[in-house]
């Protein structure tokens, strides 16, 4: 069966690979020093919506991504890969979101998108380790969810999930439509496709258009997939108290800068079973297991 | 994130030759594929920008898979089970990769599912993909034959063909047998005519045969019975489909390990025939090898940059008597000679490739209509320099990458011995570009008539003619007086008229011209982008003059009689 995908992503700051002035002297990210990339785990999310669409013929691929307008890269890194459209939700108002006012946004977005049968994240942002907008976002459309994945597949209108557990793996059913948050652990994403990547390096958001010399955007005009949708919060009819700082309950209240040091060690000799057994018991005394 | 084209500067520089815009018209014929496909060019700036978004793919991959598996695929290698080959791990997600990228078919037409790049960025990802991993360029690289089916083959052959080339299928071209090597008039694989179902059937063994089990195979088989020299061959598709071939056995080679090199036994294969009979050595074949040839050049300079940045890296890294050893003057000169040649076998490697890309595109507006009298000049010159250019840059540029190889090592010094550096997988890898595809004596002796008959020197007197910066004219200055030595001793070669002395000093000769064309291109390169070649331009054509001289000095000083008394075999 075709499906309709849609898969949340986000442009983050490539922490990493930090370099020196990755951090500004209050503590919080530099994002200027750092390059700005699809987050690594929605990659993996956007592979397992092209592994679905290889298998299920005439399955279309949304990105969904919010940020500033600079986000539109995002949609762009998609459609390189095999996405077919994208939207960027982007709007002053959704700025400094916390990952409710982040949830309630996106859920919005995607209630205009209106037909999905997966919605597909990855796990987490390396900018904030959160892992809770994917959660948040069945909650708030009242979508089951399956969190942790490694392989998604769909079989008679029912999608089963391998799912990466601490001391193994387990594999669930859901009903469609639902929410998917994927692991690090899952199939790299595809690279980019060289013929996708000439077809689709004029794709634009409105806002990119408005800067582009004449003859460009004429081509744009004739060719309607090089349209990169880009909608404000009153696009998606959100409530202006639940978005962006205001909808945030969240407050930094402050930052500590934090050095690791290793502490001092302890070598334990022994090669035989005795060797091993004093190790265990050491282990279990500072409680590293047990 | 690694990315070997963005972090290679060299490689833009090389990208962007004005000659380009001349090529990318002519390939583009004006730009008219863009009304029927989706990913084709408008403008002359339009395709450039895709030739680099195409090449960071590339080089992206090359930095963040391939040479992230080199080390596992030359451990592990290929193997045979049930007469077919299986790639090592690594080798096979490189494919993987390589193919969902789109990769595959990169110069070919768009009507077949090609990308329809020129050949300078198609010779740039192989020179990328061969730094991250030699071995595995070897199958990627064998996308080339599909040129010859094109160039060659029926419209039904390239339409069965050559998409199946663009969605990933690898190639192969099965010429050498175990007594056909270098001398391949002498193959015997049996080529017989079947008139009762109207197919050739193939049968016997061939040798050495890089991916010899890819899905489409080019071979070189004797159709004509009763003859026994290269008129009597023709040249046969084998679709691996069809069946009919087995792997006896995989080589245990030195290096490039993970490249499978097979043993083919032929057993009544059916195959299709290209083009015309007896054609199969004298053109077809020709051909293919020159192509062949680049995409060795371009191997060897891949090889060879990795060879300068694993010894650049380690002799930063490195501290001896309280300092980085790059700081020492003995290892400071091996660094920067190294990095020269580099830069010159590359600088020619790109000039080649322009001159091939240039007649062949020619050679393809041709098929569709006639050229006009100044286009067919022009066609014939560009052929002509290929013919020259080729052999030189392929014998060169490998005899420097395995020259760098060999320093990568030195730089390391005891540690570069040892298995745990990857400049010893390098070292084993750049063995062979200087034998196979021709070895660097047969690119001699394809290279020394343009000594003889001037092919080189009017090259040269041309980029002499050149506008250089003031700041050059002191290696311009050398450069003329090199030109000087080297007429001299062609000269002095020439007056023997003894073809056996001729070809007793042919190498010389032609690496006399090497040193003195690829001195001139860098100088170009430094004159076009002053803070990247200025450093290597200077040292090249120090070498190049030190090379010359002693050349020079032993053509000079060298007579028939010390020939007949001292160097003929016993």
């Amino acid at each position: 069966m075709s499906l309709n995908i849609v898969v949340l992503a986000k442009q983050v700051p490539d922490t990493r690979n930090v370099g020196k002035d990755a951090m500004t002297p209050e503590g919080t990210v530099n994002r200027s020093a750092l390059p700005a990339i699809f987050n690594p785990e929605d990659l993996n999310a956007l592979e397992q919506a092209l592994i679905l669409k290889d298998k299920n013929p005439g399955t279309k691929i949304t990105l969904l991504t919010m940020g500033p307008p600079r986000a539109a890269e995002i949609v762009r890194e998609g459609l390189y890969r095999g996405a077919d459209g994208g939207v960027v939700l982007t709007d002053r108002a959704l700025g400094g979101a916390d990952t409710l006012a982040t949830s309630y946004a996106i859920s919005a977005a995607i209630r205009k998108i209106k037909d999905f049968d997966i919605i597909i994240g990855g796990r987490q942002a390396i900018d904030g380790d959160t892992a809770q907008v994917g959660p948040q976002v069945a909650e708030k459309l009242g979508l089951p969810q399956v969190t942790y994945a490694e392989e998604v597949d769909v079989k008679d209108g029912k999608a089963i999930v391998k799912r990466r557990l601490e001391n193994g793996v387990e594999t669930v059913e859901s009903p469609l439509p639902l929410v998917v948050t994927v692991n690090g652990t899952a199939a790299a994403c595809r690279p980019r496709n060289a013929k996708m990547i000439q077809k689709y390096k004029y794709a634009v958001s409105p806002s990119e258009k408005a800067k582009l010399e004449e003859g460009r955007a004429k081509v744009i005009e004739s060719r309607p997939y090089l349209n990169i949708k880009e909608w404000s919060a009153a696009d998606v009819e959100a409530d202006p108290q639940q978005i962006g700082l205001t909808g945030s309950p969240t407050k930094v209240k402050g930052i500590v800068n934090v050095v690791f040091q290793a502490k001092e060690s302890k070598q334990i000799e022994g090669k035989d079973a005795a060797g091993l057994e004093d190790l265990i018991k050491e282990l279990i005394t500072n409680h590293t297991i047990g | 994130m690694a990315n070997f084209y963005n972090d290679n500067p060299a490689l833009k520089h090389h990208l962007n030759h004005p000659l380009m815009r001349k090529i990318v018209e002519l390939r583009e014929r004006n730009f008219t594929d863009c009304e029927k496909f989706d990913y084709a060019p408008f403008d002359y700036e339009d395709a450039m920008d895709s030739y680099e978004k195409v090449l960071e793919i590339a080089g992206d991959i090359s930095g963040e898979v391939v040479a992230n598996n080199a080390e596992d695929v030359d451990k592990e290698g290929p193997h045979v089970v049930d007469g077919h080959v299986v790639y090592a791990e690594g080798t096979k997600v490189n494919l993987d990769a390589l193919v969902k990228a789109g990769l595959m078919g990169i110069s070919l037409p768009r009507r077949y599912n090609g990308l329809n790049l020129s050949l300078v960025p198609y010779i740039m990802a192989a020179d990328i993909v061969s730094r991250a991993d030699a071995s595995f360029v070897n199958i990627w690289g064998l996308q080339d034959c599909a040129e010859t089916i094109y160039e060659f083959g029926s419209e039904e052959q390239r339409e069965k063909y050559l998409p199946r080339t663009c969605a990933g299928e690898t190639l192969a071209m099965d010429l050498t047998e175990p007594d056909a090597g270098s001398d391949l008039q002498a193959v015997m694989l049996k080529a017989t005519f079947n008139e009762e179902d109207n197919t050739w059937r193939l049968n016997g063994v061939k040798r050495f045969i890089t991916n010899g089990d890819g899905d489409i195979a080019l071979v070189l088989a004797r159709s004509e019975e009763g003859t026994r020299d290269g008129r009597g061959l023709s040249m046969f598709i084998y679709d691996k489909k069809n069946g009919g071939v087995k792997v006896r056995r995989i080589e245990n080679k030195m290096g490039i390990k993970g490249s499978p090199t097979c043993e083919l036994v032929f057993r009544n294969a059916k195959v299709e025939l290209v083009g015309s009979r007896r054609l199969g050595l004298i053109k077809y074949v020709m051909a293919l090898m020159n192509g062949a040839r680049l995409g060795i050049a371009a191997q060897s300079v891949g090889i060879s940059e990795a060879a300068y940045r694993e010894a650049l890296a380690y002799a930063q890294d490195r501290k001896q008597f309280g300092k980085a050893i790059k700081e020492m003057p003995a290892v400071a000169e091996i660094l920067a000679t190294m990095k020269a040649k580099l830069d010159a076998s590359r600088s020619i490697l790109y000039e080649t490739t322009r001159f091939v890309d240039m007649y062949k595109t020619y050679e393809d507006i041709a098929r569709e209509r006639s050229l006009t009298p100044e286009e067919r000049t022009e066609m014939k010159k560009y052929k002509h320099l290929a013919d020259a250019f080729t052999p030189m840059s392929k014998g060169m540029g490998s005899e420097f990458c395995n020259q760098n190889a060999y320093d990568a090592i030195q730089i390391h010094g005891g540690s570069g011995f040892m298995k745990d550096y990857a400049c010893e997988r390098i070292y084993r890898d750049a063995r062979i570009t200087s034998i196979y595809e021709g070895t660097t004596q047969l690119q001699v002796v394809a290279a020394i008539r343009h000594v003889t008959t001037g092919t080189y020197l009017e090259q040269i007197n041309d980029y002499a003619a050149l506008e250089y910066a003031p700041a050059l004219k002191p290696l311009q200055d050398k450069l003329a007086a090199m030109t000087k030595l080297y007429s001299e001793a062609v000269e002095k070669v020439v007056s023997q008229k003894n073809p056996e002395y001729d070809d007793f000093h042919a190498r010389r000769l032609v690496e006399m011209a090497g040193h003195i064309i690829m001195g001139y291109l860098l100088l170009g390169d430094a004159n076009r982008t002053p803070e990247l070649f200025t450093k290597s331009a200077n040292v090249y054509v120090r070498y190049g003059e030190a090379e010359i001289a002693r050349h020079h000095k032993f053509i000079m000083e060298f007579n028939e009689q010390d020939f007949a008394d001292s160097y003929k075999a016993e």
